[in-house]
């Protein structure tokens, strides 16, 4: 190396060349520049119809969801890795979830004259049975990619099926009925805090708080703790950690686990938000939090991501579907448009991994 | 460091009679190997004449068959490479073994991370300030330099993504460091400063057990040169008074030497 005579750190740090490609400061700040070009866009066709303090409140509510599971995908990414069951899943923990709900909160006779006397037990119980159908889908995910030494793409695709196809023998293939009205009207819709804004009612619920909140919680994982740690090591280098002591497969079982468990709240999430385990909707959900991870800046190649960029990321195709609905054009374009982003974002990444090799 | 004085004291690491079979293949024979300290002793071989299979023997990755391996003197018996490198003995392997998106200390500290004191710690947030002053003091104390401890190693060239995994070794090897190819990967300039790496861990009286294919590399930096052939150990040279030549034909087998008893 050079500089022998400065201090080693100057001399060093002077010594190596910027090694930030275009491409590389690009894809950080693509992702806010693309959800920031989609609201300006619509603010300016629609105006106060769309940029108004409550139509904002219904974005963020409806991105709750969706957000939950992109935080359980980011970190299945960075490790390399990937989960397709998370939609499947999150149904399955929903029709779970409700039919305990339901069996707890009164007998058959009581739920048939839609009584529910003992839903305090019932709805928390359910709600409970949810996360943990989740979790348990993801122990298995993750035992069977470590034990058996399979692909994540393969395990986690005979998942979606397994758990779609238990949701639906479960619910009988359609919404399950008699859920308690409580789990939407007590909880989902309560309002934590109310604000007035400009004349307009903005409210936060439960379910915003817990998305944000595990949000949070994740970002402060990944970037302060030995578990975030070993997630990016992993993904950069899973020899190497090996090499270096790290338990790997013990490692990727817990971030199965961790998807599996997100999925199963956003299951539980349904039922407080819908009032009701739909088999119908959410089989796409898991290309949306993909989709929404990589485009935040998840590398599928592992070692890079943010819980930050993802959550960025989940905003995208929940803005686009609402503009869309307030502009009237058919929200099915939102496929279209998240189609078109993905693409331009994984090549991006592609680039930027190959500049990087460059060096 | 001369070769007497180096014999003069006890080996930190010695191998006796180390055998080791692949099926009918016998890759090692009767292999006899001591490192003292404050050495760099290379073991250099054709490919296939059982140097990284040794290595791998005498770390743990592969189990010993017969023969004996004494550490300090003592008899030991490691059965897995993490056994190795908690006795002080840390391997750099010839790929380059870092998580490339992580920074260096980060690399350097992977799988024995430093932790917040108290209930932080418990729950597993990382005491990054702490890793760093360490690394810093530690690497300072071994006159090793690494740039840019705070950069992605993605963004280092690939000599100095070396010079951290070296840098690592260094930084937990309280006893031997054994470097499979270090340079196998590396331009002129790079592997210069790995040169130069290896050379700042022998003089703070670390030996170190060079690897290499690489004959100009070896007679720049050892103290003393071992010659595996066909799973045997041929002879022993003195890079000052032999030549590459005479390590190439004991290699390949061209000239016979007559092997040297090592005490």
């Amino acid at each position: 190396m050079s500089g022998a005579t400065e201090t080693p750190s100057e001399a060093d740090t002077s010594a190596l060349p910027p090694r930030r490609p275009y491409l590389s400061r690009m894809s950080q700040s693509f992702t806010p520049v693309i959800l920031l070009l989609i609201i300006i866009v619509f603010s300016l066709r629609e105006g106060a119809s769309f940029l108004n303090p409550r139509n904002f409140n219904d974005i963020i509510i409806d991105s709750s969801q969706l957000v939950v599971l992109t935080v359980g995908l980011t970190f299945v990414i960075i490790t390399a890795g990937i989960d397709l069951s998370v939609g499947s899943v999150l149904i399955l923990s929903s029709v779970v979830a409700a039919k305990v709900m339901i069996a707890l909160s009164g007998t058959p006779q009581d739920i048939a004259n839609f009584q529910f006397p003992t839903q305090q037990v019932g709805i928390p119980v359910g709600l409970l049975a949810g996360v943990v159908t989740g979790l348990i889908c993801g122990v298995i995910n993750g035992a069977l990619i470590t034990r058996l030494q399979m692909p994540s793409f393969i395990v986690t695709l005979g998942m979606l099926g397994i758990a779609l196809g238990l949701g639906q023998l479960l619910s009988g293939g359609t919404s399950v009925p008699n859920v308690p009205p409580a789990v939407q009207s007590a909880i989902g819709l309560r309002e934590l805090v109310g604000l007035e804004i400009g004349g307009q009612r903005v409210r936060i619920t439960p379910p915003v708080v817990i998305a944000y909140g595990i949000a949070l919680v994740a970002a402060v994982v990944l970037n302060r703790t030995r578990f975030g740690r070993y997630t990016y090591a992993i993904g950069s280098n899973a020899a190497a950690s090996r090499r270096a002591g790290v338990n790997v497969n013990l490692h990727l079982v817990k971030i199965y686990a961790l998807s599996g468990l997100l999925a199963g709240v956003a299951g539980a999430m349904d039922l407080m938000r819908f009032g009701t385990a739909s088999v119908g909707s959410h089989q796409s959900d898991n290309l949306a939090a993909i989709s929404a991870s990589v485009i935040g800046g998840t590398s599928l190649f592992g070692g890079i991501g943010t819980i930050g960029g993802s959550v960025v990321g989940a905003f995208i195709p929940t803005v686009l579907r609402n503009g869309l609905v307030i502009t009237r054009v058919q929200p099915f374009w939102q496929n279209v448009a998240i189609g078109m982003v993905l693409i331009l974002a994984v090549y991006i990444d592609q680039r930027r991994r190959k500049a990087e090799e460059r060096m | 460091m001369a070769l007497s004085a180096a014999l003069a004291r006890q080996p930190v690491l010695e191998a006796r009679g180390i055998n080791k079979h692949f099926g009918p293949v016998q890759a090692l024979t009767e292999v006899n190997l001591s490192v003292f300290p404050g050495e760099v002793v290379a073991l250099i071989g054709d490919n296939g004449a059982g140097k990284s299979t040794l290595i791998n023997v005498l770390t743990g990755v592969l189990p010993l068959e017969s023969g004996t391996i004494l550490f300090n003197g003592e008899p030991v018996h490691f059965s897995s490479p993490h056994e190795a490198r908690e006795c002080g003995i840390e391997t750099v392997y010839q790929d380059l073994a870092v998580a490339p998106h992580l920074d260096a200390v980060a690399n350097i500290f992977l799988g024995r991370e430093r932790r917040q004191p108290g209930i932080a710690g418990a729950l597993g947030f990382l005491n990054n300030p702490l890793m760093r002053k360490e690394t810093e003091e530690q690497l300072a104390k071994l006159r090793v330099r690494v740039p840019g401890l705070e950069r992605r190693l993605v963004t280092l060239s690939g000599g100095q993504r070396q010079g951290v995994a070296v840098a690592r070794a260094v930084m937990w090897a309280s006893k031997v460091v054994i470097m499979d190819e270090p340079t196998a990967a590396l331009g002129v300039a790079q592997t210069a400063m790995v040169l130069d790496l290896v050379r700042q861990v022998r003089d703070t009286g670390i030996p170190v057990v060079f690897i290499s294919h690489n004959m100009p590399n070896v007679y720049q930096v050892a103290d003393r040169i071992v010659v595996l052939r066909l799973g045997e150990i041929v002879t022993e040279l003195d890079p000052k008074t032999t030549s590459i030549e005479d390590a190439v034909a004991a290699m390949t087998g061209s000239t016979r030497f007559v092997t040297k008893e090592v005490v």
